[in-house]
Order: structure tokens, then sequence, then C-alpha cells
């Protein structure tokens, strides 16, 4: 019963930030809310005795992923900051309409399905111990895979991220004046 | 005890369906990208829980696809957002409805 | 005979290689053009003279040769010649007339420049005559007879740029022509009865007894019996050829050619082919007593050599008097063939032959020596000038007159009138013979005091004095003088050899006979008539020195209507233009309205209907196919600009696309299989 009334209390607070994150208008906001929504996430994981995954959901997710969220909206706020209050754009109804499809479309199996019908879930645990030896046994090529993607991501997002020889024009590359981070002159803001 | 599985999987698919609404309807990339992570947290409760209310838990195959989900999911973010800057660069905005030029 | 007539084909087939050979040659070839012409006609009187030697001999009256030419279906055409006296006599004849005239003619024409075409027309002319004389054929005989109209044509209008000659030409061809329908009508029907082109063919030849016997038994439309029907249809052809009265108009005009073509073809030969024609049809015409067609023959001759004597007497072309003296003497062949039989009819042709073509060498000697002339009237005093001319003319005018007993033409005009005498149809055309006999010594009179006695006239501006004509042309004018006067001596009533040998018969020497009784008083009667002929033309011409200029001629001076009316030959002429030229000038004109308008517009309708059928095509190309192509081109144009409004670029759109088509799919899924 408080394990319910838990997990219904997670849910609520997890929805909640996650449709905040979906409406909000500043684009700040919605990556906090985002990260906050990771955080609920992680915490139902750690409730469903995934503790290794919740950890890591909060190591990765809120740790990393929310953060360099947060750091490109920062980064690119040129022209989101000053239009005002602008009305949804009218795709927004088209995008909540096939939303709720799809909605429809996962929640009728689930609903209608009767081999989901509950039984009390057994004893389930996952040791650390136990996730380091299947890493290596028998999951040892995925991880090698996930390791290259992972090099492989790096460096692509440095890559295209990065900031291009200067041109004649000025109009190549261009970085609001606001943030120019020259490598030669961390000290001039400019 | 927790609640029952059918409940885990009506809010990972909420979730999913508040993901997908944001990315589908929001006109900012990132917001997009936030969508997307959205998800496929979403998706990685799903498996969790499966998981712990599956036939087999001590196998750990859901716990194992979730973590490589995390990562992939990682790179994924640092990819896309590295992608939404340098566009930024490109073009002076994020807004969807401008990042036309695959038009036919 | 035999072994001879197998060769005969020779005779003609010489001088047609050679006109052949000298088609060929260059216009500057003019030696070895004359060289051919000449040396193939005289192969050709060589082997004539051996096929009359062995006609004189022994054997049987006529020889014959068939060769098979191709087969028509079931018949086969048969070419065929024969030697028979008829023929031997004709060859000789031709022949020894064409070789003189060729020699001649090397001297009259010597400055034409068209003197190489000239003799290669004359050989082919020489091998068509001789084709007729052997003909044993009837198709061998029409082709001859339609080669030697052709070579008349071409001769005829030699001198081709002189649009007068070029006009004879068409005439003379035009009308025998009208002639040879009649021939070919009855030649057909001929053949159609008979059922043989051959004339002779041991027993079943159409001219032989059988058949002669078959047609004259059958009667066709008023009575008449075939063989008369076929004989007057042949005889329509001898009338074109032979120049008698419907059909004359083409003679005169015809001497628009060189003198020598008058000579051989208007006077010897060409014109004798019709009176040949009709010796050898003999039979067929007296076949089974009908003597209808002799009978028309006869009247038709007759007429015809008043009629045309009449017309010379007024003529002042020397050569055209001599022309209707042709005609004029032709009608007396007729007339001896109708009333006498095929000896006497023969016998003038060849007198005539000999003392005719005197004639028109020497005219065409005293044009050579007047430097062109032709007009008797400003002719004169030519007896000093051109005694050899002179001479051997006189002689030939005497033997034509028929100047008694020592002129060829009086013998063979006599045996005329003598059958004539006792013909026993009607005795006019005895007067008619004698009234012309009259007339051919008046006119002949005329024309001889005019061009040879008198002082020599000078017309002002006139060209230099005559001179006598080369040795090349007074030698046949003199070899032919001679035989105009020894050639009567074969056939006079003491020693008829020319009749019998025709007719073939043994010949008996009779001197008395030519005191026996019709036959005197005969000769009486022509020597009277030619004496006073004679002597009124004298008087009336010969004394015209005294005239300077011969403004008028006397006898146009005393009838002047009448003068008028022979000087226009009975308005002949121009009654055939008013009449038949014109009819047939309104048929082409109707032909021709019928073409420019009928059939071009028929053809022109057919075109504009193609062009309309083709504009309506193209409208259809047009507006069908052409706008249906743009309308289906447009409306791919359209398609694909709705279908590119699908891909607008915006990712989002795209996914919603997708998780919408997802979840339908689910759903449907869900439901299908739930």
């Amino acid at each position: 019963m408080r394990n319910e009334i838990a997990f219904y209390l997670v849910a609520a607070f997890t929805v909640a930030f996650a449709i905040a994150a979906m409406t909000l208008r500043d684009l700040v906001h919605c990556a906090l809310c985002a990260a906050g929504a990771f955080a609920g996430l992680a915490m139902l994981y750690l409730q469903l005795d995934a503790e290794f995954v919740g950890f890591a959901q909060l190591l990765v997710y809120v740790g990393a992923i929310a953060v360099l969220i947060l750091f490109a909206v920062l980064l690119t706020r040129g022209d989101e900051v000053r239009p005002g209050r602008a009305a949804p754009a009218r795709s927004w109804w088209m995008g909540a309409g096939a939303a709720a499809l799809v909605l429809a479309a996962i929640a009728a199996p689930i609903l209608l399905s009767p081999s989901l019908e509950g039984g009390a879930p057994g004893a389930a645990s996952a040791p650390v111990r136990r996730i380091g030896e299947e890493l290596m046994t028998r999951y040892v090529l995925p991880l090698e895979l996930v390791g290259v993607l992972l090099t492989g991501a790096l460096l692509g997002a440095v890559v295209i991220a990065m900031r291009e020889e200067p041109r004649t024009e000025d109009k190549a590359g261009g970085i609001p004046p606001r943030f120019t981070p020259t490598p030669g002159n961390p000290a001039n803001p400019r | 005890m927790s609640a029952p599985l059918t409940h885990y999987l009506i809010l990972s698919a909420l979730l999913f369906c508040i993901g997908f609404a944001g990315a589908v309807g929001r006109r900012s990339a990132i917001l997009v990208l936030i969508g997307i992570e959205l998800m496929l947290n979403a998706a990685n409760l799903n498996f969790i829980a499966f998981w712990r209310y599956g036939p087999h838990p001590e196998a750990l195959t859901g716990v194992m696809f979730v973590l490589f989900s995390i990562a992939i999911a990682a790179a994924e973010a640092a990819v896309g957002l590295a992608l939404v800057i340098a566009t930024y660069r490109q073009r002076r905005t994020t807004r969807m409805d401008q990042l036309d030029t695959l038009k036919g | 005979m035999q072994h001879v007539v197998q060769y005969l084909w020779l005779i003609p087939a010489v001088p047609l290689v050679m006109a052949g050979i000298g088609a060929l040659l260059k216009r500057e070839r003019r030696r070895a053009a004359a060289g051919l012409a000449i040396g193939g006609m005289a192969v050709a009187w060589v082997l004539s003279c051996v096929a009359f030697v062995a006609s004189l001999g022994p054997d049987s009256f006529r020889a014959t040769c068939t060769v098979k030419w191709f087969d028509l279906g079931d018949a086969s055409v048969p070419l065929g010649w024969m030697l028979d006296p008829l023929t031997a006599i004709m060859l000789m004849m031709v022949t020894f007339l064409a070789l003189l005239i060729f020699i001649y003619s090397l001297g009259y024409m010597a400055e034409d420049e068209n003197f190489t075409r000239f003799f290669c027309f004359m050989s082919l002319f020489g091998a068509a005559m001789l084709g007729i004389v052997i003909a044993n054929s009837l198709l061998l005989l029409f082709i001859s007879w339609e080669l030697v109209g052709l070579s008349s044509y071409l001769l005829i209008g030699f001198w081709y740029e002189k649009p007068q000659a070029a006009a004879a030409a068409k005439k003379a061809f035009i009308t025998t022509r009208i002639g040879d329908m009649g021939l070919l009508l009855g030649m057909l029907w001929l053949y159609s009865k008979s059922g043989t082109l051959l004339f002779y063919d041991n027993g079943h030849g159409c001219l032989e007894a059988a058949s002669l016997a078959r047609l004259a038994a059958a009667a066709t439309l008023g009575g008449m019996a075939v063989s008369t029907a076929i004989s007057l249809l042949i005889f329509a052809g001898a009338v074109g050829k032979s120049g008698q009265l419907p059909l004359h108009v083409w003679l005169p005009d015809a001497m628009e050619g060189p003198t020598p073509v008058s000579a051989l073809i208007h006077a010897a030969t060409m014109v004798a082919a019709g009176v040949f024609l009709v010796a050898r049809m003999y039979p067929l015409m007296s076949a089974g007593g009908h003597l209808a067609a002799l009978e028309v023959v006869t009247w038709v001759g007759a007429i015809t050599a008043v009629f045309a004597a009449a017309i010379a007497v007024a003529q002042n072309d020397i050569k055209r008097i001599i022309a209707y003296s042709t005609i004029s003497q032709l009608g007396y062949m007729m007339m001896g063939l109708g009333v006498g039989g095929v000896a006497v009819g023969m016998f003038h042709l060849i007198t005539h032959a000999f003392f005719k073509s005197l004639l028109f060498l020497g005219a065409g000697s005293v044009i050579h020596g007047c430097h062109g002339e032709q007009d008797i009237r400003k002719m004169g005093g030519l007896k000093k000038l051109m005694p050899w001319t002179f001479a051997t003319y006189a002689a030939g005018m005497m033997a034509l007159c028929g100047v008694p007993l020592f002129f060829s033409g009086f013998w063979s005009k006599d045996e005329i009138l003598r059958a004539a005498w006792i013909w026993p149809s009607s005795p006019v055309p005895f007067c008619l013979g004698a009234a012309g006999a009259f007339l051919t010594a008046f006119y002949m009179m005329r024309q001889v005091s005019w061009v040879f006695f008198g002082k020599p006239a000078q017309a002002a501006g006139a060209r230099a004095p005559a001179h006598e004509s080369p040795g090349v042309m007074t030698i046949p004018l003199a070899v032919l003088a001679v035989f105009a006067v020894l050639a009567g001596f074969l056939g006079t009533p003491a020693w008829p050899w020319f009749q019998s040998y025709l007719n073939g018969e043994k010949v008996r020497f009779e001197p008395a006979a030519l005191l026996a009784s019709p036959q005197l008083n005969l000769m009486l009667l022509s020597a009277v008539v030619v004496g006073v002929a004679f002597l009124a033309g004298w008087k009336i011409y010969g004394n015209v020195a005294a005239q300077s200029l011969r403004a008028m001629d006397p006898l146009q001076k005393a009838l002047p209507a009448f003068y008028r009316l022979l000087e226009n030959k009975f308005f002949i002429d121009e009654f055939y233009g008013a009449t038949v030229v014109r009819l047939n000038t309104a048929f082409a004109a109707l032909a021709d309205w019928l073409d420019r308008v009928l059939w071009t517009g028929a053809v022109q309708a057919v075109t504009r209907l193609t062009v309309a059928l083709a504009r309506f095509d193209s409208a259809i190309d047009e507006l069908g196919v052409n706008a249906g192509f743009d309308a289906s081109c447009d409306g791919l144009r359209g398609a694909g600009r709705g279908l590119s409004w699908l891909q607008n670029g915006r990712v989002q759109r795209y996914m919603r696309i997708a998780g919408v088509a997802f979840s339908v799919l689910a759903l449907a899924l869900i439901w299908g299989c739930g």
C-alpha cells in the first residue's frame, strides 16, 4: 500500500515535470524541468529494484545530459528570448492530436491484454557484481561497441560544434557577439 | 509492494506521448531533443518494468538493455546538441519551421 | 527459181541494213553515207537482175518462200515473199531507178548540210518499197507499206525548218493514213475470212482459187460480195497512196521535199505502190466474176486523170505541174487496171516511172541551174543555156504526152485507151482518157515553152544567169531518156512481150496486129489529139517571147473565172479545211476542254480533298494529340507539385505523420487480430 502511494507520488511528480518540460516557454525552465523528470524516473527505477540503473540514470541523465541541454540552450539563445508571448503554433494542436493517437495505440494493448494481469512479482535483484559479470561475459561485444560509439560520438560532437576557420566575409560562423569563446583570448568576453 | 505492472506501463506510455507531443509540437530544436530524451526514458522505464515483473529477472536482460540505452542516449544527446549548435551558427535560428532546406 | 527465191529477202534487207548503219554516221561522213546507200542499192539491183533472169526461165510461174516469224497462241504468224513476173519487173524498175536517183542526188544535194541524213532515209525508203514488192504475206506488205509512208514523211519534211515542208509532210502522212485505215480493215477482213496471211501458199493462200471462191460466194451488206467489199477497202489504201481523187491533196504539197525525193517517191515508186497493190490484189478484185470493184477503180482513175490534168494547166510552179501530171497518170494506170487488167496498168506504170522520174530530175536540174528558182514565169530560154537538160527533158515530155511511135508513153497509153474503148460497161472512161491526153499535151507544151523557149527572163534583182548542171546529174538524165524511148517497145501490139511475160504466156511477134482495125484507128486518134494539143499550146504560149513579163496567163485573160478555179485546184483543199479539218479541230478543242476542265478538275478535286484531309489530320494532331499530351504533361506537373507539397522539409511533420501512421497500424492490428 505504501509502495503504491509512493509510486503514485513519484509518477505524478515525473509526469508533471515532463509536461512542464514540454510546455514552458523559456527554454531554461524546460531544461530544468526535464532534469526533474529524469530524476523522477531514477526514483522509479529505484522503486523497481534496479538500483544500478537508477543511479546510472541520475549520473548520466541528470548529471550529464540535462546539463548538456542547458548549455546548448544557453549557447543558442539569440532569437528565442526577444519575441513576445507567441501563440502556440497551429502545429502544436496537430502534434497533440498525434500524440493522443499514439497514446491510444499504446495504451489499448496494455489495458486489453489479458496476460498482463498481475501476479505479484517475485524477488528480483540486480547486484552490481552480476551486472559486471554479465557485461564481461555475455554482453562484452555490445560493451565494446558502445565504447566505440561513445568515442565516435564524442569526436563527432566536437568536430560538428567546432568553430570553423574565419572566412573573408563574416557571414560564416558568427556566434552572437555576447558569447565568443575565442580560444586564444579567454580574458576577453567579446 | 509496488504498483502492478500495468500502472508502470501506462506511466511509461504517458511519458512517451508527452515526449512525442513535445518533439512534434514545439518549435525549438532543443525542445525536440528533450522530447526525444523523454521518449527514450519512457522506453527504458518500460524495459525495467518488464524485467522486474517478467518471468526471468535473474537474466538481467532488461537491466543490461537499459544500461546500454542510457549510454547510447547520452551519445546521441551529445551529437544532437552539437548539431543544433552548428546549425545555430549557420542559420542563426533554432526554429524548426525555418530549418526546411530539405523541402521537395 | 526456187533456190533464187530463198535469197530474195536480201533485196530489201541490204538497203535496210545500210540505212541502219547510215543512221549512226556523223553528219560529216558524207562520202560514207552516200557510199553505203548507193552500194546497198547496187547490190539490190544486181540481185534483182538475178531474180529477173530466173523468172524468165522455164520454171513455174510463181515461187514462194515462207518463214515463220513467231507463234501467237495456236496460230503462227508467217512472213513470206514470192517471185513472179510482176514481182520481178517491179524489182528491176525500183532498184534501177533508185540507183540512178541516188547517183543524181550526189550532185543535187552536194551543198546541203544534211547529206548523210538524206541518204539514210532514201535507203530506208528503198528497203521498204522493195519489201512491198516481194511481199507474199499481208503482214509483210502492211509493215512495208507503213514504212514507205514513214520514209515519205521523213523525206518530204527533210527541210523541216521550213514550215511549209513540215506542214506538207504532216499532210501527206495524215491523208495517206486515211487510206491506210481502209487498207487495214480490208486486210483484217481478208485474214479473218480466209484464215491465212499468205497470198500464195500451195493452194491455201488467200488469193488462190479456193479462198477466192469462198469470198466471192459470201455476201455482205447491200448484197455486195465479200470479195468486192474487201477489194474496195484495199482500194481505199491505194487511193491514199497513189493520190487518187478524194485523197490527192497531199501530192502537190509533197513537192516541198528535195527533187530527187519527188522523182523517186512521188513519181516512180511510192505512188506506184497503190497501183501495184491493186495489181497484186487483182485476183481478189475480179473474183467470181464480180467486177464491181474494178468498175469503181476505173471510174476513180478516169475522173482523177482529167481532174488533175485540168488543174495542171493553171499551175506555175515547175514541180507542181509535174506533180499534177503524176496524179493524172496514176489515174490512167488505175483506169488501165480496171478496164484492161494487170498487164495494161503495169505497162503504163513501168513506162511512166522512167519518163516521170526523168521529168522530175530534169526539173531538178533546171531548178539547180536557175539557183533555186521554181516559178516557170521567171524562167525562159534555157534551151541554149542548159542543152543536155533540154534534150532529155524534151524526150521525157514527149514520152509523157504520147508522141506516136517512138516514145514509150504512146504505146502504154494506147494500150489503156484500147482497153477502155472495148470496155463493156461504159464508153465514158474512154472519152475522159482522150480528154486527159489532150490536156496533158497542152500543159506540157505550156511548161516547156515557158521554161526552155523564148528569151531568158531577167527579173529585177535576178540571180546570176543559169548554167548547165554537172555530169553527175546529167548522165542519169540521159540514161533515163534512153529508157523513156526504148521501154515502149516492150509492149507494142506487134510484139507484146510485156503483157505476155506478166500473164505467163508465150509471146508472139505479129506485125500485122499493128494495123488491125481498132489498133490503127486508136493510134491515129492519139496522134491527132496530141498534135492538136501541141499546136494549141504553141499558139497560146509559144510566142510569149513577145511579152516581156507575162503579167497574165493568156488563158487567164480569156476565161478568168475558170482559170481561177483551176489555179486554186478546184478549192478542194479549202473545202477539206472547212469541213474535215474544222471538225477535227472542234473535236480536238472538245478533248482539250475535257482534259483541262473535267479531268484536271477531277484531279484537282482529289488534290483538294487530300489537302483538306491533311489539314483535318493536322487539326486533330494539334488539338487532339498535342493538347491531350500537353494536358497530361500539365497533369503530371500538377501532380508533382502536389506531391512536393507533402515534402515541406519540416522534420517534425514527418515525425508526426510517422507516429500517426504507426498508431493507426497498431490499432488496426489490435482490432484485427484481437
